[in-house]
């Protein structure tokens, strides 16, 4: 996709184009360029996940509950100590048997258990960061639940982005009635307070993975679709527009032919910013149980049990899922932030 | 002015009927049967068919509509499905403890975050405002719960300084007692954000002519920082507390499930939770034009802090 107008006539003195540009620019950057490569590392990692190389595991119990990580050593066993009462006294079990009506069975069930292998499991000791309270990796289930996590936040991003871009699209090009409609509808959204909106979404649409992106997407285009839509006006005016209608290009071959790939650069820095607020909002409403459901992992479920296991003093968990996201996050804005930087200088400061 | 509020009025029917009308398709169209949701799973038809006749869901959309509207108009919701609460009666309960611990974290927040960010902007690029911006972007990245978790866990729970959660029926106990962790928690949270913000603001004001002109005729440094650049830059401040304004109302809906704060945050939170959707609808509605009122308030205000803004 060149940003330039095609010129085919006109090989020589071809002007680098805008991609190109931000690409030198970005270049440069040494900040954004270790997100880049942080990023990159984590959508590889993400990549295995999704496709079972790792993690697939991560629901097996294999070792004790809330096994320590390697490094602490394993847990000193605990002394039980001897149960005072009057059960403790040994020798002399209550015999039953004459009131007890399941007890002629009792020979017949034993026998037919025996012919049953059942392989007790080994549980390991330690891992490498823990277990949770059901003795899962802890490791693994990190893994499984940046995959679920990144992949919600990018995809309620997209089409948060798609909602944005053609309604922005259509207000901006259009104007008028379509304009005055769009503009009422945007303010609608804007007028309910975020959290509000996104819980009546939420009450309404139920749980689950594929709603919580449908939920964030519905709530979160306005921003988008404010910003396109200015761009859409600015540029519909341009020369190279009117030369376009000019010849005859239709309003969808101008609208998406023409000032899209313009005002592009502009719609990619935005999404990057929706991407890194998705995932937190993703977060929080897994915590609050209206985001992922139970038999999924998720950075948010993570924190949700963290919370518990804290008090007794198993913080693995939550240092896990924290250390995750807090690396993948900060690298994604930093590296959002490069990508402001290099396509559209004019855009520093916004949020 | 008098036709500037009117006018600002008049313009916010069209919005809120929007929103009336957003909230109403949300619930008639996508959300389960209400009937349903109140009957329980082992009703009669007999139970559903008189559910539905009491709600009104056997009139056709448009009736059902004008019932909606009304109920907005008389302010008179009925009852909460689940508590069987009157739902003017679970907000005016529910306010009062979310408000004693939001206020405070919104003018703390403010009063913290505007000199931290002015003194920032003024030493802008040395090793003070590098630090203080990495130190931000880390601590922004890290979700809101960690701090609450980790927080309740060391001050609560380890150190023994405040109590864990809890809530009274006395004014001035929860005030002491019970609000200093989740507002401590909160605004070490909240003002990192609100310094970025501020800072570019400060920075902005910074730059222009005005100030060069100022420090040449001899004003000191604090009267061109508090007299000129603060007055310059509360026009952007100010937005910024107005937009943060009407989310003291629905709380930090996260804070008060933490500490067991019976507001209105959790309440609306437990709504969702229980399909309680009267609560939810009319919490939506009215939040929307409180919103409202509070952007028409923040504009008014331009006013009294910049005289040369022009209200038309």
């Amino acid at each position: 996709m060149s940003a330039v107008m095609p010129t085919a006539a006109m090989p020589v003195q071809r002007s680098e184009g805008v991609w190109r540009t931000a690409w030198r620019r970005f270049k440069g950057d040494r900040v954004a360029m270790t997100s880049l490569v942080i990023v990159l590392a984590f959508i590889t990692l993400i990549g295995a996940a999704a496709s079972g190389l790792v993690a697939s595991q991560w629901q097996r119990e294999l070792a004790v509950p809330n096994a320590p990580p390697t490094f602490l050593g394993p847990r000193p066993a605990e002394d039980a100590g001897t149960l005072a009462g009057p059960e403790a006294k040994p020798g002399a079990p209550v015999d039953l048997s004459d009131i007890d009506p399941l007890a002629p069975r009792y020979a017949e069930w034993a026998e037919r258990a025996a012919k049953l292998q059942t392989a007790e499991a080994a549980k390991v000791e330690t891992l490498p960061l823990g277990a949770d309270r059901l003795g899962r990796d802890v490791l693994a289930k990190a893994v499984k639940g940046t995959e679920v996590s990144v992949f919600v936040g990018v995809l309620a991003a997209l089409l948060a982005t798609v909602i944005g871009t053609l309604l922005g699209a259509a207000a901006g090009f259009f104007g008028g009635k379509v304009g005055d409609f769009l503009e009422w509808l945007y303010n609608v959204f804007t007028a309910v307070p975020d959290i509000l909106l996104i819980f009546a979404f939420a009450a309404v649409l139920g749980r689950g993975v594929d709603t919580v992106v449908l939920i964030l997407a519905l709530t979160g285009w306005t921003g988008l679709y404010r910003q396109v839509r200015a761009e859409f006006i600015k540029h519909s005016s341009r020369e190279y527009v009117r030369a376009a209608e000019a010849i005859g290009a239709s309003a969808t071959s101008r609208m998406f032919r023409h000032i899209l790939p313009n005002v592009s650069h502009v719609i990619l820095v935005r999404m990057s910013l929706l991407v890194v607020g998705f995932i937190k909002s993703e977060v929080i409403l897994s915590y609050l149980g209206l985001g992922v459901p139970i038999d999924q992992v998720s950075w948010g479920t993570m924190l949700a049990e963290a919370q518990g296991e804290l008090i007794l003093g198993h913080w693995w968990q939550l240092a896990t899922a924290t250390a995750f996201m807090a690396v993948f996050v900060t690298a994604f804005s930093l590296m959002a932030d490069g990508w402001r930087d290099a396509l559209d200088p004019k855009l520093r400061g916004a949020e | 002015m008098l036709a500037y509020v009117i006018r600002r009025l008049w313009q916010m029917v069209p919005t809120l009927f929007g929103v009336v009308l957003l909230v109403f398709l949300l619930f008639h169209f996508f959300g389960s049967d209400p009937s349903v949701v109140l009957a329980g799973q082992n009703a009669t038809p007999e139970q559903i068919a008189a559910i539905r006749q009491q709600l009104g869901l056997d009139q056709p959309a448009y009736v059902q509509f004008g019932i909606f509207l009304k109920q907005i108009v008389t302010f008179d919701w009925g009852r909460s499905w689940a508590t069987n609460e009157a739902v003017s009666t679970l907000f005016s309960t529910r306010m009062p403890a979310t408000l004693t611990v939001m206020l405070p974290i919104l003018i703390l927040d403010t009063l913290l975050a505007v000199p931290i960010a002015l003194g920032v902007a003024y030493v802008r690029g040395s090793l003070t405002d590098r630090a203080l911006m990495v130190a931000t972007t880390v601590a922004l990245s890290i979700s809101f719960l960690v701090y609450v978790i980790v927080g309740q866990y060391v001050f609560g729970f380890q150190l023994g300084w405040f109590p864990v959660q809890g809530w009274s029926s006395s004014f001035t106990q929860n005030l002491l007692q019970y609000t200093p962790l989740p507002v401590l928690l909160a605004v070490m949270v909240g003002v990192s954000p609100q310094t970025r913000l501020y800072r570019s603001f400060f920075l902005d004001e910074l730059g222009h002519d005005y100030v060069r002109t100022a420090r040449a005729k001899g004003l000191t440094e604090p009267v061109v920082l508090f007299k000129h650049v603060l007055r310059n830059a509360m026009i952007p401040i100010l937005t910024n507390v107005g937009l943060a304004l009407p989310g003291i109302f629905v709380g930090s809906f996260l804070i008060e499930v933490f500490f067991s704060i019976p507001g209105l945050g959790r309440e609306v939170l437990l709504a969702v939770n229980r399909s309680d959707y009267p609560v939810i609808q009319a919490a939506t509605v009215y939040l929307a034009m409180l919103t409202m009122l509070i952007n028409l308030g923040t504009d008014l205000l331009y006013k009294v802090v910049d005289p040369r803004v022009v209200l038309r």
